[in-house]
């Protein structure tokens, strides 16, 4: 946790002009995501194939909120977290209710819907040629500046990062990681699954739109790009690459697949066969994911003599 | 009086049933076993007390009042608890967190607490920690206490299920087969437990083929075969049955 903070607050060191300060903002949101997104298919279990759809949610929501009717950019960004939050609730009720792998599929089909809504609906969403958006501002106060945002963003990614672990150390996280273990136990031991794994559902949801939201305030423009099935399984990748049910891990995860694309510019067009290699070599040596494999081998550094 | 009381319960599995007009009660602070051969229900209708299956037919009376539970969960909330056959453990967690889950119903614990790390939520988890250290001491799994579950032994894993069942504070503890794949050592610590659990004024209802260990600790025993109830009594008078003998040991076993 301090570790956390302390790359956060030493990382502008390093950061030499805007375009690393944009990267690093963009790892930023990338990470609050996957933070979410860890809770539901770390510690739930679960698997979501359209978390770019709440993304989007966030993103378009608070952004046409603003531009089109005037709110103040925090309340639309309150009202877009609030809404994708209570969408993955009314999604997830019915289907949290089965076992199995029930919400992938119906998380799949709703991305999709999600993206094409926003791809046709030109009128409010500009369509694909996308809208722009106003920027955030509280109080009269402009949000403006790569070094400003990534403050506000770094602070955010930490004290998402703090509440995600006290969930996991609290009974309802505890009740989370038994139904992943054994729902038919976690029920005779008395935890409603259903119920908590929509918490963890409707939770991830509304932080990915938090992060949809600052996304679109933040560039000042957004286009369907991000809000399309590709992005919802790179999100997935992210969590997975990182290792699962390890907050931090999804931060690695995070920031280790938005930054490698960037750094691999450098094989130009090889740059896809190179990332996929690393992909693969990753899951094949370290199935569990990037840091609970170290982590495992850094206790064992540690007890061997 | 009886904590328990099944009333024509049924289970059809497609044309196959696995329960037929099934009555019985138990006894409350009684240990009630119930045996037969293989497939002859007994997982089955625990898999009914506990709200994982339910009943084609039937009801159930947990004190005189009628059962109304549905989730599993609600069937633990009324008081009822249970163990696995093939174990269910949470491999995730270590030992002492299997039974720190088990504590759930125990706690109240709202989102904004859970995320903020409220005080008074530090408090009660010290309290639960305690409390699931006593209860693996209970078992005799003190030692594992700290350990990853996937590092304990078969037979601690079946101890950890049972302190893991007790943390909810059931009235009516289901063991299904808790001794089957221990060693005779194993089986008397198993035999010495359930004794201590029943001491404790818990019901517990044990499923079990080891006919010494049911014998010695039975009240009272259910004998089933295919679904049906073919005698009830307590355990002398079981093992004498004629029925009995010819359902366990074959027709024409004279």
């Amino acid at each position: 946790m301090l570790a956390l903070a302390a790359a956060v607050a030493l990382a502008p060191l390093a950061l030499a002009n805007n375009y690393h300060y944009e990267i690093a903002i963009l790892v930023g949101l990338n990470a609050i995501v996957c933070v979410g997104l860890n809770l539901l298919i770390g510690y739930a279990g679960q698997i979501s194939l359209g978390h770019a759809g709440f993304f989007g949610i966030g993103a378009y929501g608070s952004a046409i909120l603003a531009a089109r009717y005037g709110w103040p950019p925090v309340l639309a960004l309150a009202a877009a977290v609030a809404a994708a939050a209570a969408l993955a609730y009314a999604v997830g009720r019915p289907i949290l209710r089965l076992k199995g792998h029930y919400l992938a599929m119906a998380t799949l089909g709703l991305g999709i819907i999600i993206s094409i809504v926003v791809a046709t609906e030109d009128r409010y969403t500009g369509g694909p040629d996308g809208m722009s958006v106003p920027p955030l501002a509280l109080g009269g106060v402009t949000l403006a500046g790569e070094r400003a945002w990534y403050w506000l963003v770094g602070a955010l990614l930490v004290a998402t990062v703090w509440l995600s672990l006290n969930l996991i150390d609290s009974p309802l996280g505890r009740a989370l990681r038994a139904l992943h273990g054994s729902e038919v136990a976690a029920g005779v031991a008395g935890i409603d699954s259903p119920r908590h794994k929509l918490l963890a559902f409707a939770l991830s949801a509304g932080i990915a739109a938090l992060a949809g939201a600052l996304a679109a305030h933040y560039t000042g423009f957004i286009t369907p790009g991000k809000v399309t099935f590709q992005h919802s399984i790179e999100l997935v990748v992210m969590v997975v690459f990182g290792g699962m049910a390890s907050t931090f891990g999804a931060v690695v995860g995070a920031a280790v697949l938005t930054a490698l694309p960037q750094l691999l510019t450098v094989f130009k067009e090889y740059e896809m066969v190179v990332f996929g290699g690393v992909m693969m070599l990753t899951m094949i040596f370290m199935p569990r994911g990037l840091v609970p494999t170290l982590a495992a081998l850094a206790a064992r550094r540690e007890r061997a003599p | 009086m009886s904590l328990l009381r099944a009333e024509g319960l049924s289970k059809d599995f497609g044309g196959v049933r696995a329960i037929e007009a099934l009555d019985f009660e138990i006894r409350p602070r009684a240990v009630f076993s119930i045996i037969g051969p293989n497939g002859a229900g007994k997982t089955t209708l625990l898999n009914i007390l506990t709200g994982i299956y339910r009943p084609s037919a039937g009801r159930l009376w947990l004190d005189e009042r009628l059962l109304e539970a549905r989730a599993p969960h609600e069937f633990a909330a009324a008081g009822i608890g249970r163990t696995f056959q093939n174990l269910q453990i949470f491999f995730n967690m270590s030992a002492l967190e299997n039974v720190m889950a088990g504590r759930h119903l125990h706690e109240r614990c709202s989102v904004a607490a859970a995320l903020l790390r409220a005080p008074r939520l530090a408090r009660a988890e010290r309290a639960c920690r305690e409390r699931a250290a006593e209860l693996l001491a209970f078992v005799g799994l003190d030692a594992y206490a700290g350990a990853a579950a996937d590092a304990l032994p078969y037979g601690a894993l079946k101890r950890l299920e049972i302190a893991r069942a007790l943390a909810a504070e059931p009235r009516l503890l289901l063991l299904d087969e808790p001794a089957a794949g221990l060693n005779p050592s194993e089986i008397r610590d198993i035999d010495r437990l359930i004794q201590a659990i029943a001491a404790r004024g818990i019901t517990v209802v044990l499923v079990e083929h080891n006919m010494k260990l049911v014998m010695g600790v039975s009240d009272r025993v259910l004998v089933l075969d295919y679904g049906r109830k073919l005698a009830e009594g307590d355990a002398d008078a079981v093992r004498k049955d004629p029925r009995v003998i010819e359902a366990y040991l074959g027709a024409g076993g004279d």
